[in-house]
Parts: C-alpha cells; sequence; structure tokens
C-alpha cells in the first residue's frame, strides 16, 4: 500500500515536472515560431529588419510597416485563438467526459457562424465588439440545440451520439447561414470576415479579443481543479462535494466565450479542441489543472505553425487554415471514433 | 383470414399504391410546370403554355428550352438517381441514416471531378461524357475507405461508426479539395465553390445527355434487384436460409447504389440529403417492400430536387440559392428528428 502510494506520488511528481518543462520549452518555441513567422511571407524579412522594426521603429520603412501592422497582429491573434480553442476543447472533455468533444465538432463553430451571417444581414451597422457578443450568442445557441438534440433521446450523451447531433445541427445551421448570406448578398463580407482566417486581423481586433480570451483562459484554469473532479463521474464529482450545476454553468460560459470569440476572428476552424487535449493528456496525465496550461500553450503551437505553412506553402495565395488543420485533424478522429465503444442499436 | 379476403387486401393494397405512383406522378409535373414558370425572366402561364406547344416567341422558346428545361430536367433525374442510391444503402445496410453524402461518397466524386475540371477544363462533348467515369472513381475510392476504416474485426460496421467515419471522410476530402483549389483564378474558383455548394452547373441538354444513359441502365437494374432487397431486409440469416448469396448480392447493390450517386453528382452538383429523405418518405407511404417502394423513392426525390431548386430560383433573383443548400435546409432538420425519434 505504502509503495503503490509512493509511485503514484513519484508519478505525480513526473506529471507537474512533465508539464512544468513543457510550458517553459513551449512558451520559448512558441516565441521563436512567433518571430520566425514576422519574418516569413510573401516578402521576406531578414530577423535583423523584423528586430529593428519592433524596437527602433521608422515609419518611412515599408517593411517595419508590414512587420509591426500586418504580421504581428496576426501572429499574436493565431496565438490567442489557437490557446481559446485548445482550452475549450479540454474543457469540453472534461466536463463532458466526452473525448469526441470538440467546438468544431459539438456544433458551436457552425453556431457563431450563423449568428455572424444574420448579424450581417439585419444588423449591419453593428461594431466590432458587438459582432463578438453575437457570436458568443450563436455559439450558445449551437451548443444548447446539440445537447438537446443529443439528450432528447435516453442515453443520449454517449459521445458518438453527440457528434452525430453535432454533424446535423452544423450542416442546417451551415447551410442556413449560406443561404441567409446569398439572400442577403453579405456573403463577401463574411468571406473577408472568416474565410481569411487570421489575415485580416489587425490591432484593433486584437484588443478586443485579448482580455476575453486571457480572462476566459484565467477561468479556466482557475476552474481546472473542478473540471479534474467532474472529468472523474458526476456521482464522484458530487460525493467529493463539487457544486455540479455552478461546475457546469460555468464551464459552459467558459466554452462559449473562447469558441465564440474565434469563430469571430478565425472562421470555423475544427479539430484543435480535439487533438491538443488527446497529446496534451498523453503527455501530462489526466489532472486537469495540468492539463489547462499545456493544452493552451500546444494549441498557440500549432494554430502559429497552422498559419505559417498556411502562408508559405504556395506564396502568394493563401491556404486556408482550417482546411490545412483538418488535413491533420481529420485521420486523428477517425482514430478516436475507431476506439469508441458505439451503443448498440440505432 | 379466408383465401378471398387476402386477394381483396392485396387488390386494395395494389389500388392505393397504384394511386400513390400516380399522385407522385402528379405533383413531379404540376412541380415542373411551376418550375418552368419560376425564375427571373417572368413568363407568363398562357406563355408557358404556347411555348411548350410549339407557338411562343423565339425569346420565350430560348428561355424555356435552353435555360430552364435542361436545369428542370438535371433537377429531376438527380433527385431520382440520388433517392434510389440512398435507399439502396439504406436497404442494404439496414441503416436509417446510411445515404450517399454523408458517407463520403458525393464527396470523393466531386473531388475527381472538381480536380478534371481544374487540370484539363470542361470543353467540348467527350470531357463532359468521361465526367461520371471519373467520378465513379472517387466516389469508389470514398466508398471503400469508409468501409474499411468503419469495419471492425469483432463488432463489424456499428451503424453511428459508419456514419461517423463517413463524415469524417467527407470533412478530410472537403479539406484536401480546398487547398487543391486554392490558387486558381475567380473564375473556376466560383465554379469549384459552386459545386460544393450543390449549384446544378450542368444546365444544358449535353449534360442531361450524358447523364441519362447511366440512369436507363441503373433504374432498371435497381429495380430488377427490388426482390433481393425484401429478402435482405429481412435480415442476413433468413436470407441465407432462403439460398441468397448474400454479400455477393449486397457487393451488387453497393456498387450499383455507389454509382448512381457519382453519376448524379458529376453533373449536379454536392446534393445532399436527398438520398436520406426520399427513402424514408416513400417507406412512410407505401411500406417496405422494394418493388413499390423504389419507384416511389424515385419519384420523391425527384419532386424534392425540383421544388428546392424551384425555391432556390424564386428566393432570390436574379441568381439563385444552390439548390444544395436548399436540400440541406430541408433535409437536416429531418436528420435530426431521425437522430432523436425512439
Amino acid at each position: 500500500m505504502k509503495q503503490r502510494q509512493e509511485t503514484l506520488q513519484i508519478a505525480k511528481w513526473n506529471h507537474s515536472w512533465m508539464a512544468f518543462v513543457l510550458i517553459l520549452a513551449g512558451l520559448g518555441v512558441l516565441v521563436a515560431l512567433m518571430a520566425f513567422s514576422i519574418t516569413r511571407g510573401v516578402s521576406d524579412i531578414s530577423a535583423l529588419t523584423a528586430f529593428e522594426a519592433l524596437f527602433r521603429f521608422d515609419p518611412q520603412n515599408s517593411h517595419h510597416l508590414i512587420v509591426l501592422d500586418l504580421r504581428l497582429p496576426r501572429v499574436i491573434a493565431s496565438a490567442l485563438v489557437g490557446a481559446a480553442l485548445a482550452v475549450a476543447g479540454a474543457v469540453m472533455q472534461g466536463v463532458t467526459r466526452n473525448p469526441l468533444a470538440d467546438s468544431g465538432l459539438m456544433g458551436l463553430n457552425a453556431g457563431a457562424g450563423f449568428a455572424l451571417a444574420v448579424s450581417f444581414a439585419f444588423f449591419p451597422s453593428l461594431s466590432y465588439l458587438q459582432t463578438i457578443l453575437i457570436c458568443f450568442a450563436g455559439a450558445a445557441l449551437g451548443a444548447v440545440m446539440v445537447m438537446s438534440v443529443a439528450s432528447l433521446r435516453r442515453g443520449g450523451t454517449a459521445p458518438m451520439r453527440m457528434v452525430l447531433a453535432g454533424a446535423a445541427i452544423s450542416a442546417l445551421l451551415t447551410a442556413l447561414s449560406q443561404g441567409i448570406a446569398l439572400c442577403f448578398d453579405v456573403s463577401q463580407d463574411i468571406m473577408f470576415w472568416t474565410v481569411g482566417g487570421v489575415s485580416a486581423a489587425s490591432w484593433d481586433q486584437v484588443a478586443i479579443m485579448t482580455p476575453f480570451i486571457l480572462g476566459a483562459l484565467a477561468c479556466a484554469i482557475a476552474a481546472s481543479r473542478q473540471i479534474s473532479l467532474m472529468s472523474l463521474g458526476e456521482e464522484v464529482a458530487k460525493g467529493l462535494g463539487a457544486n455540479i450545476k455552478l461546475i457546469n454553468a460555468f464551464c459552459s460560459v467558459i466554452v462559449v466565450v473562447l469558441a465564440g470569440i474565434s469563430v469571430s476572428v478565425v472562421g470555423a476552424v475544427g479539430f484543435i479542441g480535439l487533438i491538443i487535449p488527446h497529446i496534451t493528456r498523453f503527455l501530462v496525465g489526466v489532472d486537469y489543472r495540468l492539463i489547462v496550461p499545456v493544452s493552451a500553450v500546444l494549441g498557440s503551437l500549432l494554430m502559429v505553425a497552422a498559419d505559417l505553412g498556411a502562408r508559405t506553402m504556395n506564396p502568394p495565395a493563401e491556404i486556408p487554415v482550417g482546411a490545412l488543420i483538418a488535413i491533420t485533424g481529420v485521420p486523428f478522429f477517425l482514430y478516436l471514433a475507431r476506439n469508441q465503444r458505439s451503443s448498440k442499436s440505432l | 383470414m379466408t383465401r378471398e379476403a387476402i386477394l381483396k387486401y392485396k387488390r386494395r393494397l395494389a389500388l392505393r399504391n397504384l394511386l400513390i405512383l400516380m399522385g407522385g406522378l402528379f405533383l413531379l409535373l404540376v412541380s415542373l410546370f411551376v418550375s418552368m414558370n419560376a425564375g427571373y425572366s417572368k413568363l407568363s402561364i398562357l406563355d408557358t403554355l404556347n411555348t411548350v406547344a410549339g407557338k411562343g416567341t423565339a425569346t420565350h422558346e430560348l428561355i424555356l428550352f435552353q435555360y430552364r428545361l435542361p436545369r428542370i430536367v438535371i433537377s429531376i433525374l438527380i433527385g431520382a438517381g440520388l433517392a434510389l442510391s440512398g435507399c439502396l444503402i439504406q436497404g442494404i445496410s439496414r441503416n436509417p441514416l446510411a445515404e450517399p453524402g454523408l458517407l463520403g461518397i458525393n464527396a470523393g466524386a466531386g473531388m475527381m471531378v472538381i480536380l478534371y475540371a481544374l487540370l484539363l477544363g470542361i470543353t467540348n462533348f467527350s470531357s463532359i461524357f468521361t465526367l461520371p467515369f471519373l467520378a465513379l472513381i472517387g466516389a469508389a475510392g470514398a466508398a471503400i475507405s469508409v468501409y474499411l476504416l468503419a469495419y471492425k474485426k469483432q463488432e463489424g460496421i456499428s451503424s453511428e461508426r459508419l456514419i461517423l467515419t463517413g463524415i469524417a471522410v467527407q470533412a478530410g476530402i472537403s479539406a484536401l479539395t480546398t487547398i487543391l483549389i486554392v490558387n486558381l483564378d475567380d473564375m473556376r474558383f466560383s465554379i469549384v465553390s459552386g459545386w460544393q455548394a450543390g449549384q446544378i452547373w450542368g444546365a444544358n441538354w449535353q449534360y442531361v445527355l450524358t447523364l441519362l444513359p447511366w440512369l436507363c441502365v441503373l433504374i432498371p437494374y435497381c429495380l430488377y434487384k427490388a426482390k433481393s432487397l425484401d429478402v435482405l431486409n429481412l435480415g442476413d440469416e433468413v436470407a441465407l436460409a432462403l439460398g441468397m448469396p448474400v454479400e455477393k448480392e449486397r457487393r451488387k447493390i453497393l456498387i450499383v447504389a455507389v454509382m448512381l450517386a457519382a453519376c448524379c453528382v458529376s453533373v449536379g452538383g454536392n446534393i445532399s440529403f436527398v438520398g436520406l429523405i426520399a427513402p424514408h418518405l416513400a417507406r412512410r407511404m407505401v411500406g417496405p417492400k422494394h418493388q413499390i417502394l423504389l419507384p416511389v423513392c424515385a419519384l420523391t426525390g425527384a419532386v424534392l430536387v425540383c421544388i428546392a431548386d424551384t425555391l432556390g430560383r424564386m428566393l432570390i433573383q436574379p441568381s439563385s440559392i444552390p439548390t444544395g443548400i436548399m436540400t440541406a435546409i430541408i433535409g437536416a432538420p429531418y436528420f435530426i428528428y431521425l437522430l432523436v425519434r425512439r
């Protein structure tokens, strides 16, 4: 018994150590990758020039302008969005105990996209902040629809059923938003807003999204102990004195904010929230106090790397970031879905 | 029940089915006529009738015979083909959610068509003729990979895993397509995005001529296989006991279903959910016997796509909402209903 406790202690210590190293190294690599990403693109800029642009800015120099006004906000936005999507996925997977949970698969992205189409069609003069708030509402709508469709049948919240419900709701909301976009002739605006990915990110956007994302990330880290409890199962969590309703509500708000704001910036990018938490869990174990921060770092890394790839693989054209990530995400999803036990009948 | 009562019941059933079939045909004619009147340039009902009778003006004839009619005919043919394909797939997999769109078959076919259209360009008649063949390669590839990925040695294929795998493969294929088409000029890009949204792009008689021979062969073959489908519906054990080579028969029918979906999608664009709804509606009306189910299903699908296309053209003018989007708006709620039911 004592020995077992000791091994557990060591495993725990190992995991925290691993998480510590991962966060530090991840942040280091992230900064390096972001710096590298700034120098690459349609016009290559030397590292020295980029460095100068940051510290000895010269408004006459066009390279300095590119670095400061185009590339830097873009890189920062992708890092933030990557962290947001990964943490949203981690929180969803923990609270719902559904290994297939992801903001894209659960209808949140489609809901936010639908809200975006509605706001462009009917309230075209909204400010950026108001549009973001509408995206939150849309993400919440998508999530609620998927949850209710899945839970209308007994035993309905099984992972596979949730994903099917998510696919059905996403198909509906996507078709509706495409229809609205065409009917009201706003598809160009929406394309510009979303499909371009982070390419259109400006300092104004970054300034508005940063407090939301950082705030929600902080809340997620603060709630991570409770998320760990929830991941043990509702009964266990209840037995350990957790307030389940409160945790559920709190985590839902976090997820909706993170997913909504991400969609408002990059459009429907899926699979980050699916892949990253699984990799993280593989590396640091099942404790969400470690999973949440590590997921944030790894998510940023993936998004920045994908954005870099999207810009440099085929210049001057840009590959949509979402497609690039989907290509890596689909095999991962297939692997996970294969290992799911399916509910017997349909 | 006496023999006479059974006979009477059978006769009544046959009459009812005949009535439903006639009703379906009538509905198809009505939607065809309404569809002929719908669109940007207004034709009065009288004008349409006159033109059809061959007494219209040259402009009216041009609009009706060169622009609208081919598109309507194509939408009807695609509707019938996709509905039958869905019905066959649902029949052999005994999976109520199966549908060529959800199983990635449409996406696979589409990718080949898009690749071909972009690399070589669709220029002349012979290149249009080769479209269905290419689509078939893509569709078969997608169907095989979905089947293999969903198959597990101990459990075989569960219906939920099949659909999930299909959805995932479809997502992967469309992401791949998006990446492939990225550095295209605007015109080609709009062709491709139109295809993905289910815009009926091949709106002229050449496409009708391309599609028609395929359907002329495949649809009678479907009807010929109605008995086998009925037997398969009883379950593998019973079918085997009745002396049917189950796996062989199933494979044959699957190939026909994939061929149907591929040739329809290759000229019609990515139109989803028809193969899901139409068989369900038809089964509601005439029950599970395939001899009557298949024709009613084809009619239902034809009417559905024709109506969706007409609505799409009526809602916004002068352009139109792609038919695929309209069928998704109609079909996705039904999919949700199927998930919730029971």
